[in-house]
């Protein structure tokens, strides 16, 4: 049950029983201070896009439309019909084919290794194609490459993901419905920029929408519920959560760092504008996964992240607490890692709606409020550990609980601050010359030097046999035939595309040493 | 093919005697040794005169260029710009038992190019003849590591090399004594003074562990059957293979999310609760490393190139098999914990409960990550006169 809060709460308890006194004495003597979000000073903080992307990214702010980030769809499409395969049209698909799937049912994992794909579902008459894992299958789309996008898709029944990215960049996830996909709705890992938005996600084991390890990501106007976790950021940067509608999940939305990972930070994550309603379900996680150890009952939890903006949600019907805000140290069920930094450091509290949460929390917390001369009442905020450079706006308007050194916030909204999504990053182009030299470095020189016997002959001789003829080179690298009987026969190197092979031919016959 | 000539070409080294009288003999007899000005293939001699990795995934990028993610992703930061006569004197020393306290075992006995630089041992053995505790890891791709060890307490290669060499329970040499040892080697000398024109008269222990780190760092595998698929030639993995692939980066397998494309790690270490081999005694790991208790049990995460090439395996070999390793996992979470034990098994410890078929996949794509292409050369003789490997008969199997 509630590992990370129970434990965070018994520990806390104990050091209110120590700190109470002083607690108590802070909170009774502070002045009200009322502030009104409606104009004030903006938040100065967030990302910082440098360069022309600044410029770009400055422009679609203003105008408050940056949603496309895989750039606009390539030439080709294709259309699939039931009974036949998505997967197959992703395979036999050039860069920057859009499929259009129509509805129909489609019991298949589909990869995309591919950059520049973009799978659109049919929607006719409120018919969706639905894919149908049976729970047999592990994940419905499995994607790793860039300027990837999917819509309109309806996803069930597998063991693992709906849709999961690795490492792909400028991604977009829109108006999918998912559900019972198995550990994560939608979980993009390790990307940069991307949009997951109108999707409608439920009964997910662990989180409904997983941002992992990734940054620049919006997530906008979904539906998660009867899940696990509603929205989850985690080890992530510059991410705008606004505008979702999170209700009957075990915890609303989270922003963690998650320890042992890679990449060591979660860092300026504006939750604004969401509806955090009645998360109360019982925790059907894992054994061991981190969401385990969420309370049933949480509506915002802010564990180890740096600069969280709340602002402007209405939380209500979370019956252990609106906010929590907590550290590594007081979670039973997290490991450590010496290069994650364990705090919530600048955590601010804007003005939120906070109605009926903390009403059922548990006795821990009720000791804490207790501690602080608030007893039997319902708890919407509660902080436990260390959270330097925090604040709370209008903190008189909640039941508090370990946020009396909190200042107040030197800002009263983010409206100047649209998104964090970057204009399409334009295709990379590789220099010719250098993909051939490279790709002779990295695997031909294993065979070949220029002027003395390897495996294969040196290059000065080849450059002899095909001195004016580097397409005659290319050619034979594909499919070469046995010519020396001293040396053994190369194998074939089909498997670099025609335009490497000859940057390859050409670089060697151009090589002086 | 490399591979099977490098071998002959070891098997035809003289035995030599192993003895102190048979060192200075041969140290005598030590000339000719010349060191190579030729970077190691994957490499460019650039201007300077030092050697820089190029490979194709350098045309890539990566999230907060920490090097992990999908199929196309820039590798995580490597070591290079060594001088290719110091990679070549690192080879030299690498293979040389006069870097052991009694002149028997050399860095390639445990690290034996044959056998994926690992010894195909459970656990090494040392020059008394004593268990080391842990498997000798493989060396491939070792550049683009930051720790080293299994508990991750050493983060250098430089620091590396010192473990090994010094421990009683290993190589068992002196710091005095192998410096004596190789300024008594006047091949050796001249060597060093050729690879580090800048160094003074007498060779350094720094200087040592330089060339051994440069040597390393050249063992690079990346042209990999799995690597031609990423680069994106579809052909390059077979059906079954794919579908490899996929249970290997799905969220019910999960292996991707720590053995991380492309190098096959996150670099992190994790508890996941491998059982020792029986008789064996508990290992804390990197617990003693970070003084964390909830890190007992932890290793770093082992890279799965040519891991096809490196049984047995775990941090002290209990499963002989890639099938049992992966049966492991999908045994479910903590199935192998001592009973009374505490640990703290990472999240992704899951009980991913694979089918049969599944499992039988996943071995199918570990063997795609197989690519000894760039295997170095062993040196035919070294400096000392000792020979390269304590037992060149075995590896020619």
């Amino acid at each position: 049950m509630n590992k990370i809060v129970k434990t965070v709460l018994a520990i806390a308890a104990i050091a209110a029983a120590f700190a109470g006194g002083a607690y108590l004495g802070r909170a009774s003597k502070s002045d009200m201070v009322i502030t009104s979000s409606a104009g004030g000073a903006e938040y100065s903080g967030g990302f910082k896009a440098e360069g022309e992307a600044a410029e770009k990214v400055k422009a679609a702010a203003s105008a408050g439309s940056l949603k496309s980030v895989a750039g606009p769809p390539g030439p080709h499409s294709v259309v699939v019909k039931d009974g036949e395969s998505i997967l197959q049209a992703v395979k036999n698909a050039e860069p920057g084919t859009t499929i259009r799937v129509m509805p129909g049912t489609y019991s298949e994992t589909v990869y995309i290794d591919k950059d520049n794909i973009r799978i659109i579902g049919v929607i006719e008459a409120g018919r969706r194609p639905v894919l149908d894992g049976k729970k047999q299958l592990n994940d419905a789309i499995l994607y790793s490459g860039n300027n990837f996008v999917v819509e309109n898709l309806e996803i069930r029944n597998y063991k693992g993901n709906g849709v999961m990215g690795q490492a792909g960049n400028n991604f977009e996830i829109r108006n999918n419905v998912i559900v019972d996909t198995g550990v994560y709705g939608i979980f993009p890992q390790l990307g940069q920029n991307g949009v997951v938005e109108h999707n409608v996600v439920s009964k997910i084991a662990d989180a409904a929408i997983y941002v992992g390890m990734s940054d620049n990501v919006h997530v906008a106007h979904n539906e998660v519920f009867d899940s696990v976790a509603g929205i989850e950021i985690e080890n992530s940067r510059h991410a705008i959560v606004e505008n979702n509608y999170v209700h009957d999940n075990t915890g609303g939305l989270l922003a963690f760092v998650t320890p042992g990972l890679p990449i060591k930070t979660t860092q300026d994550v504006i939750f604004r504008h969401n509806f955090v309603v009645d998360n109360n379900t019982k925790n059907f996680g894992a054994p061991g996964s981190t969401v385990a150890g969420i309370p049933s009952g949480t509506g915002i939890l802010v564990m180890a992240a740096d600069d969280v903006v709340i602002e402007g949600n209405v939380i209500s019907g979370n019956k252990v607490a609106g906010v929590i805000v907590t550290d590594h140290g007081h979670a039973a069920n997290i490991t450590v890692d010496p290069e994650s930094e364990p705090n919530s450091d600048r955590v601010r509290l804007l003005d939120n709606v906070m109605l009926n949460n903390g009403y059922e929390t548990i006795p821990e917390g009720k000791a804490l409020l207790l501690a602080e001369g608030k007893g039997g009442k319902n708890l919407d905020i509660i902080r436990v550990g260390p959270s330097p450079g925090s604040c709370i706006v209008n903190r008189h308007q909640y039941v508090t609980a370990g946020v009396g050194d909190f200042g107040e916030c030197d800002f009263t909204h983010t409206a100047n601050v649209s998104t964090y999504l970057l204009p399409p990053v334009p295709p990379r182009t590789i220099d010719i010359t250098e993909r051939g030299k490279v790709a002779f470095l990295g695997i031909c020189s294993g065979c070949h030097i220029y002027n003395g016997r390897m495996i294969g002959p040196p290059v000065q001789v080849i450059q002899a046999l095909y001195l004016d003829n580097p397409q005659g080179l290319a050619d034979y690298i594909a499919k070469p035939v046995k010519k020396r009987p001293d040396y053994p026969e190369m194998p074939p190197q089909d498997y670099l595309d025609p335009e490497t092979r000859l940057a390859v031919a050409k670089y060697m016959l151009a090589v002086k040493n | 093919m490399l591979l099977a000539c490098v071998l002959v070409i070891a098997a035809v080294v003289a035995a030599v005697s192993v003895t102190r009288a048979g060192m200075r003999s041969a140290t005598q007899a030590g000339d000719g040794f010349v060191l190579s000005g030729r970077c190691p293939p994957s490499f460019e001699l650039i201007a300077g005169g030092t050697c820089e990795l190029r490979d194709r995934y350098q045309f890539y990028d990566s999230l907060q260029d920490r090097g992990v993610g999908g199929t196309r992703t820039s590798l995580p930061p490597h070591r290079d710009g060594f001088r290719p006569e110091q990679i070549d004197l690192g080879r030299y020393l690498f293979f040389d038992p006069i870097l052991s306290g009694d002149g028997t075992q050399s860095c390639g006995s445990c690290h034996r190019p044959d056998r994926g630089f690992a010894d195909g041992k459970p656990r090494s053995i040392g020059i008394h003849g004593q268990d080391a505790g842990r498997a000798a890891p493989t060396l491939w791709n070792v550049a683009f590591l930051q720790t080293f060890f299994w508990d991750a307490r050493a983060s250098s290669l430089e620091a590396q090399a010192q473990g090994p060499l010094f421990s009683p329970r290993e190589m068992g040499n002196e710091p005095e004594r192998l410096l004596r040892s190789l300024n008594d080697n006047a091949t050796y000398r001249r060597l060093f003074r050729q690879a580090f024109p800048g160094g003074g008269e007498a060779i350094t222990a720094a200087e040592v562990y330089t060339a051994l780190a440069a040597f390393q760092t050249t063992l690079v595998s990346l042209n990999s059957r799995y690597d031609r698929y990423a680069h994106g030639y579809a052909a390059a993995l077979t059906e079954r293979e794919l579908a490899g692939l996929n249970v290997f980066r799905s969220f019910v397998a999960r292996c991707a999310e720590c053995h991380t494309p492309p190098l096959f790690t996150n670099g992190q270490v994790a508890v996941i609760g491998a059982p020792e081999p029986a008789g064996h005694p508990f290992d804390a790991g990197a617990e003693k490393t970070f003084h964390a208790a909830k890190l007992r049990g932890g290793f770093k995460v082992p890279t799965l190139r040519n891991i096809a090439r490196t049984a047995p395996y775990m941090h002290s070999g209990a499963f002989d098999t890639l099938r049992e390793t992966v049966e492991f996992y999908n045994k479910g979470r903590g199935n192998a914990v001592p009973p009374g034990a505490t640990l703290y098994l990472h999240w992704h410890i899951s009980s991913p409960d694979l089918t049969a078929t599944e499992v039988g996949l996943l071995v199918d794509f570990l063997q795609t990550l197989t690519d000894e292409a760039f295997v170095p050369e062993i040196p035919r003789r070294v400096p000392s006169g000792l020979p390269p490997l304590d037992n060149p008969k075995e590896s020619r199997t």
